[in-house]
């Protein structure tokens, strides 16, 4: 075990800005792009013509 | 028994296949994703020279190992749609490259996290940080260039060709820190020796990377579901779709 405390934990033995600004940059990058793509599927979904019976 | 290969290199078939396919990749993202922040926080010792600021090494080193995979995956199906003129190869050139691109700036963020610590400068103009940088511009031009051409089939083509091009971009990457006297460290990890560091570093390591790939496969596979529906939008089965989902 590393960590006395969760204190100790955060402040990742003084380098707290520079390992959390990675992992914090690196899991919001992977959240920013699984909502882009959901996004981008349900756009295009939604784009498709309508269909023979004339609904919008 | 043959296989018809061909049958699932048809987008039609290939949409569902992707569908089904995703949650799988996710879930095996996440499992591995969990697994390796428990090992690179928990199980791997501080490191005596430079305390737990070396911790950015298990997004560090994935992030970049993937950001030179992803191209050369990238290319190579580019390469392939060119000479084959299969549609649905060059569809997953083009849903790679932006997960490509995100690698390649993970890789250098926490890289220029890493180095202000470590190094005491944010950035550096040495040959393996140039030589990432410019693997990022490599693909932000394939982006652009497909989004600057109209027609797909001629943006496929124009992005096949500069991926191509830009392959050799990787290997001077990957061999940059043994060329040229660089600030960056050499390779820990190769297939040619046995690797140098502590053993719950290494495995942490080869897990987040395999969490990475993972989750590099779904997106890619999400992608392409929409790049697929965008372009074969006239299709009678993509009007199907809508018809069902309406």
């Amino acid at each position: 075990m590393n960590w006395g405390s969760a204190g100790e934990f955060f402040a990742m033995g003084g380098y707290a800005a520079f390992v959390w600004g990675s992992f914090g940059v690196t899991a919001a990058c992977i959240v920013v792009e699984i909502i882009v793509l959901k996004a981008r599927h349900r756009a295009a979904v939604r784009a498709l013509p309508a269909n023979s019976a004339g609904q919008p | 028994m043959t296989i018809n290969w061909f049958r699932y290199s048809s987008p039609a078939s290939f949409y569902p296949i992707a569908g089904r396919l995703i949650p799988w990749f996710f879930s095996a993202a996440a499992l591995l994703m969990l697994a390796g922040l428990y090992i690179s926080f928990f199980v791997a010792p501080t490191d005596a020279q430079q305390g737990e600021a070396y911790r950015i090494i298990f997004i560090h080193v994935p992030a970049a190992w993937m950001s030179m995979f992803i191209y050369i995956v990238m290319a190579a199906w580019a390469g392939i749609g060119l000479a084959f003129n299969t549609r649905l190869s060059s569809m997953v050139a083009s849903a790679l490259a932006p997960t490509g691109a995100m690698m390649t700036f993970i890789a250098l963020w926490t890289g220029s996290l890493w180095g202000k610590p470590m190094w005491g400068t944010w950035w550096v103009w040495d040959a393996r940080l140039t030589s990432e940088l410019i693997l990022l511009f490599l693909y932000f031009g394939f982006m652009s260039l497909q989004a600057a051409i109209d027609d797909p089939r001629r943006a496929d083509k124009a992005g096949a060709v500069i991926a191509l091009v830009g392959v050799i971009n990787v290997p001077i990457i990957y061999f940059s820190v043994k060329w040229w006297n660089t600030l960056h460290q050499g390779a820990s990890v190769s297939l040619m020796q046995s690797p140098t560091m502590a053993k719950p570093m290494l495995i942490g390591m080869l897990v987040m990377a395999l969490a990475f790939w993972m989750y590099s496969i779904a997106a890619m596979l999400m992608r392409l579901r929409a790049i697929i529906i965008e372009r074969e939008r006239n299709s009678d089965w993509v009007k199907a779709l809508k018809e069902r989902q309406s």
